[in-house]
């Protein structure tokens, strides 16, 4: 069926014949043209001149109210059979969940040929602003209607669109890993022989870097700047650079803000100075590889990462992970969110200017659990702790003893504390209470995710409305709070923190015994027979998921953390793209501090909690 | 009251601060309690997980204790009782590489053909991931993952670029850091020996056997015996050409099997290039 649509251009689709039995075609007559080729995953092909309607009927009539993820894939090179047929290069992907009904996802492909514009969703969804800057900074495609289109990660001096598959990063090797130049071949090259200290650098044609200047991009989407508000005090606003490298804006990072005395009239978050281009590399990786490349993500959370990255693959490839090492899972994924809500509060208090002293508490505690984590997987950050299929090896013998203690004793114990230093600090209430508010419209609209909008009221926690891993067998709260400001995201992190700790208590009660489930006790290949199978058979780090496409995504500590990919039967993903909750989430930052005092911004983004390695990526 | 979650909050702030006063006046300090002393100054310190009070080491002088599945960069073992490495030059290790940061060039002996035995190995540490990939997969426990984490150099280049002598380490070294996995690769190894060797032994006690009844009956055997035993190698030859392979293994049915095999190959190869394409 996909294959008959395919060959019929988007363009003639409001002459094709309407097919009634096509879900929304109903409502929105000739928006949906076919399914994607794996149907039990529900995506639909959507024309692109409907593709604003069907999205408005969606979130007003059938509560698809959250845009989790929008994504392009370049299908110029595609080695599979399934899409063989398809004429347009590059396909949009638009992933909506419902937060009133939850549950699974609805997902739309634009069909895009070459030059053509895809209307923008920002006039339905207003979050999808970072996104459709990232996919136009990466492939080039032009979102029509978009308030604010630009280079987001990248700057106006780059050439070309890298995602795009003939795209070509200097000294560039070969498409996919491993490169035939490391082995048995002569003539290899060292890194450091390729410095790009040469003539490598490439602009756009006519484009020269010495007439550039950077454009003042200051106008966030959602908010004009309200000049007449103010009263009688008529002062002429200016524009405010904070950063790069603000000491408390946990990494490069920049805001651009127009302030009319000390009140924010319109700020713009600029980022892209930690680029690396995460999904180049994934995509050069093979599936394997790309395991300790999740864990620089997000490098306070590197566990939950892992655990992203190998359900999707997982989901692909449909492996059964033994029970244990679910078990283990959960455990490392819990500890992980204890960790970055310490971190969290730790540093919401130290933009606050309540410098280091709650943060040094909260990280005195991380370090006790990141002692457990380099036990087993030899790592305090960069873990690299599971696999496809489970995790790479046993826990250690005493671990579990150890790890008892930190959640009965000595974890209970510091958050109480925490709790009693801070939440009632009249210091911390009065900076804290009603500032960087935004209604719970406003942050689901937003695409915002994670603690955020669970401490503006809304219960939406992935763990319990699409549970993924073995969570439904826990039990636990998903707190809220209905004030929606700095006090709220500051105190929601403790509770959820105090949440965890259930989850661990059980886990660590209920987890079967090694000698059940034979997981590995060493990650060796001489020593484990079968060590490498577990992984997905043949060779253990080369192996080929069947082809299709999936989207999994876990509440990660920061919010919705999903992975897009798509299989072609290679070695290597075909498209690799990960959703990171702080990028997305940086959407709310301009709404949010419009109005307040420019030392409130830099709490309003200490709240949001991002790091800069899951912001760039 | 205004003010009371201030004096609560630098209560506890006070708590912190005689904590580490009151812990730092005992005659050995917590931290110190399961600590190694090396000399006056230096100790290798072991956090115990209950720790009150002061949490910091005084780095360099002392340093935590490493549990055993540290990992930072890789080594080469160096069999010390044979004398050679224990890396053949497979290339698994640079082909798992997630950031490639490894180069082999493979040996060859004097007429150019091809050695099991690395001529060149390189690790560039500045690109190494320290994702332990590369000890995960190798075949020959010839890669491990080495403790030692201080690094620094001036230059990255070359001093970063490890090549085969400075990433060379003998066993024993790999046997004390790595204690309960080299006890268990130990354990596989002699097992795996042991095997081989009962293998051989049965082989050569069985090729003893067959020489021995080979020897003995022949010199013996009567006409009949000879007549008999000639129908029998026939039957078995008729059987095996009339496409059962029952009677054991004879030259043609092992040649067709090896057929078998060969089509077997080609056909996964012209499968594999077709999904390749």
């Amino acid at each position: 069926m996909s294959d008959a649509v395919a060959e019929a251009p988007v363009a003639d689709a409001a002459a094709a014949e309407i097919d009634a039995s096509l879900p929304y075609n109903n409502a929105v007559p000739g928006a949906v043209l076919g399914r994607w080729a794996e149907e039990s995953d529900g995506g639909l092909i959507v024309a692109a001149d409907k593709l604003i309607p069907l999205m408005t009927h969606l979130r007003d009539k059938e509560e698809y109210d959250f845009l989790s993820s929008v994504t392009c894939v370049d299908y110029s090179k595609y080695g599979g059979k399934l899409r063989a047929g398809v004429s347009e290069r590059f396909d949009t992907v638009y992933h909506l969940y419902s937060t009133s009904k939850g549950g699974g996802h609805v997902k739309l492909h634009v069909r895009v040929p070459e030059n053509d514009t895809v209307p923008s969703a920002t006039a339905v969804y207003p979050g999808a602003n970072l996104q459709e800057c990232e996919v136009y900074d990466l492939f080039g495609i032009n979102f029509e209607g978009h308030p604010n289109l630009r280079r987001v990660l990248l700057w106006d001096g780059f050439n070309g669109h890298p995602m795009r598959k003939d795209w070509h990063e200097a000294y560039y090797d070969e498409d996919a890993k491993p490169f035939k130049s490391r082995h048995p071949a002569k003539g290899y090259e060292f890194h450091e022989d390729k410095l790009p200290w040469g003539k490598n650098t490439t602009y756009p044609e006519g484009w020269d870097p010495e007439d550039w200047r950077e454009p003042i991009t200051y106008v966030p989407v959602s908010q004009a700047p309200g000049h007449d508000e103010l009263g009688e005090l008529d002062t002429e606003s200016i524009v405010v650079n904070l950063g790069p490298h603000h000491p408390s804006t946990h990494g490069v990072f920049r805001m651009i803000a127009r302030i009319e005395g000390e009140t924010i009239l319109a700020l713009e978050p600029e980022m892209g100075y930690l680029h690396r281009n995460h999904e180049k590399i994934g995509e050069r990786n093979t599936w394997l590889m790309n395991m300790p490349y999740t864990d620089r993500l997000d490098y306070i959370n590197s566990m939950s990462n892992n655990l992203g990255l190998a359900l999707a693959v997982e989901k692909l490839m449909d492996i059964e992970v033994p029970e244990r090492a679910s078990y283990i899972r959960i455990i490392m994924a819990e500890f992980t969110r204890v960790i970055n809500h310490l971190w969290s509060i730790g540093f919401i208090l130290n933009d606050l200017g309540a410098l280091q002293t709650p943060a040094l508490y909260a990280i005195e505690e991380r370090e006790m659990i990141l002692d457990l984590f380099e036990e087993v997987s030899g790592a305090r950050l960069m873990c690299n702790y599971m696999r496809f299929g489970g995790v790479v090896r046993d826990l250690t013998p005493n671990w579990i003893k150890r790890a008892l203690y930190l959640v009965h004793e000595r974890l209970p114990h510091t958050l109480d504390e925490l709790d009693r230093l801070l939440s009632g600090n009249e210091i911390v209430k009065a900076r804290g209470k009603g500032v960087g508010y935004l209604s719970p419209q406003d942050l689901i609209a937003l695409s915002i995710s994670g603690p955020m909008i669970r401490a503006a009221g809304i219960p939406y926690d992935i763990r319990k409305v699409d549970p993924y891993c073995i969570y439904d067998r826990f039990e636990f709260d998903v707190p809220t709070l209905p004030d929606g400001d700095i006090y709220a995201r500051y105190y929601i992190r403790l509770l959820e923190a105090r949440e965890s700790l259930k989850i661990l208590r059980q886990a660590l009660r209920d987890i079967p015994g090694g000698e059940v489930q034979g997981l590995p006790a060493f990650a060796s290949a001489t020593i484990e027979a079968g060590f490498g199978t577990i992984m997905g058979g043949r060779g253990g780090y080369s192996f080929r998921p069947p082809e299709g496409e999936v989207y999994q995504r876990i509440e990660a500590p920061k919010g919705e953390l999903g992975y897009f990919l798509v299989s072609d039967n290679k070695a290597n993903p075909y498209r690799y793209h990960v959703r990171a909750p702080s990028y997305i989430n940086l959407n709310g930052l301009g709404p949010m501090s419009v109005g307040y005092k420019i030392a409130d911004a830099i709490v309003i983004l200490g709240a949001i909690d991002i790091v800069l390695g899951e912001v760039d990526r | 009251m205004y003010g009371t979650g201030l004096l609560k909050g630098l209560g506890i702030t006070l708590k912190h601060a005689l904590d580490t006063f009151r812990d730092d006046s005992k005659d050995v300090p917590s931290r110190y309690a399961d600590s190694i002393q090396l000399d006056n100054r230096r100790r290798i310190i072991e956090q115990p997980i209950d720790q009150e009070g002061l949490l910091t080491i005084q780095y360099p002088e002392e340093k935590r204790l490493l549990p055993e599945r540290f990992r930072y960069i890789p080594m080469l073992i160096w069999d010390t009782q044979k004398n050679e490495d224990l890396c053949t030059a497979c290339g698994i290790c640079a082909k798992v590489c997630p950031p490639q940061c490894i180069w082999i060039v493979r040996d060859a002996d004097e007429n150019g053909r091809p050695v099991a035995r690395p001529a060149e190995f390189y690790i560039d540490a500045a690109v190494c991931m320290s994702c332990s990939f590369c000890t995960e997969f190798c075949p020959f426990d010839a890669i491990k993952m080495n403790h030692d984490y201080e690094l620094a150099v001036y230059d990255r280049y070359p001093q970063l670029v490890y090549d085969k002598e400075e990433l060379t380490v003998p066993v024993e070294y790999y046997a004390a850091l790595w204690p309960s996995q080299y006890a268990a690769e130990e354990e596989v190894r002699q097992r795996k020996e042991a095997e081989a060797r009962a293998k051989e032994e049965a082989k050569a006690k069985a090729a003893a056997e067959k020489a021995k009844a080979a020897d003995a009956p022949a010199q013996k055997r009567s006409p009949e015996e000879l007549q008999a035993l000639k129908e029998q190698a026939a039957a078995k030859a008729k059987a095996a050409r009339s496409g059962g392979a029952a009677g054991g293994e004879d030259a043609e049915a092992k040649k067709a099997r090896l057929e078998e095999l060969k089509r077997k190959a080609q056909e996964r190869a012209k499968q594999r290039k077709e999904q390749g394409e």
